[in-house]
């Protein structure tokens, strides 16, 4: 039983996640020296996500490989390129998965109709209801 | 509004539950697949070139068609499947394929210490200080492994460690490429 668990252990992506002995990449915490660039650099890095903690921005994680993407987003902003141009670099590897501002497209599009779709239902059921109050 | 109908819409918020309960279900029995693809299989390789991980091994300049395929395979010395796949390397290298390796974030002792505990069955091992490599490459962990072909273009992405049950597979892979 030991055993088996030790092997469970072994192979769990916990214990894949390890982090390394070399210290974060020279940017991935350090702001850059223009703030107008650094502020573009964060706004970028606040929508895409991590790709080993699945769940948040590479702006808020800890993990190793968010320090590195974040180093890169920096990196590339310092060298004058525009952050939808990084944010395209990414796609083309990872898919849209990495970005949090999804394009519109054939698979996206009820994410910007079904609000518009509920709240006409919204109005509808609101006026409904506003004019049998009015009745005597 | 008639009686009729309010006693219709009376079932609705149930019938929404169950269909949120339903939607719940669904979730929790089959979780979505959250392993990331790299989009890059099927493509060229793209251009690298790292200094040296180990005293024992080259760098590693890719991108060029090199005539042969061979394995590139994503690993570190301080990631624990990385020293389970170990075996299952050093058999596909026996079979006579070629595996290039890329150190991700390592430090040339560990990477050293690591070789000499867990053999070394690779070709070159180029060194990714910063995960520049890997995040050019498509790879979101280790240990990964490109299977890329003589023209230089990515063939397969495994994902995770190569077990036992794969090397045979993989290495009729590499061969079917020749």
């Amino acid at each position: 039983m030991r055993a088996l668990v030790a092997l469970a252990l072994m192979l769990s992506p916990v214990a894949g996640a390890a982090q390394s002995n070399v210290p974060p990449a020279a940017l991935s915490d350090t702001q850059l020296p223009d703030p107008a660039q650094e502020a573009q650099a964060h706004k970028l890095m606040e929508t895409l996500r991590c790709l080993v903690c699945q769940g948040q921005s590479i702006a808020d994680s800890d993990a190793d490989l968010a320090g590195d993407m974040r180093a890169l987003v920096r990196r590339r902003i310092a060298a004058g390129e525009k952050p939808e141009a990084i944010r395209a670099w990414l796609v083309q590897r990872y898919g849209n998965w990495v970005t949090y501002d999804p394009p519109l497209g054939a698979t996206t599009w009820p994410l910007w109709a079904l609000p518009i779709a509920l709240l006409m239902v919204g109005v509808l059921v609101a006026r409904g209801s506003f004019r049998r109050r009015a009745k005597p | 509004m008639t009686k009729t109908r309010i006693r219709w819409l009376l079932w609705v918020p149930l019938l929404a539950f169950l269909l949120f309960l339903g939607l719940v279900a669904s979730g929790l029995l089959h979780p979505a697949d959250r392993t990331i693809v790299s989009r890059l299989v099927g493509q060229k390789m793209p251009a690298i070139a790292l200094p040296a991980a180990s005293a024992m091994r080259p760098g590693l300049a890719t991108g060029a068609a090199t005539g042969t395929p061979r394995l590139v395979n994503i690993f570190a010395s301080w990631c624990v499947p990385c020293a389970a796949e170990a075996p299952q390397l050093e058999a596909l290298a026996k079979a006579g394929i070629v595996i290039d390796a890329v150190a991700i974030r390592d430090r040339r002792e560990d990477v050293d210490r690591f070789l000499t505990r867990y053999g070394n069955p690779y070709r070159a091992i180029g060194s990714d200080v910063d995960s520049r490599v890997q995040l050019a490459l498509g790879s979101s962990g280790v240990p990964e492994t490109f299977v890329v072909d003589g023209r230089g273009i990515i063939r397969a992405q495994k994902i995770g460690e190569i077990r036992p049950e794969d090397v045979a597979e993989l290495i009729a892979t590499v061969r079917a490429l020749r």
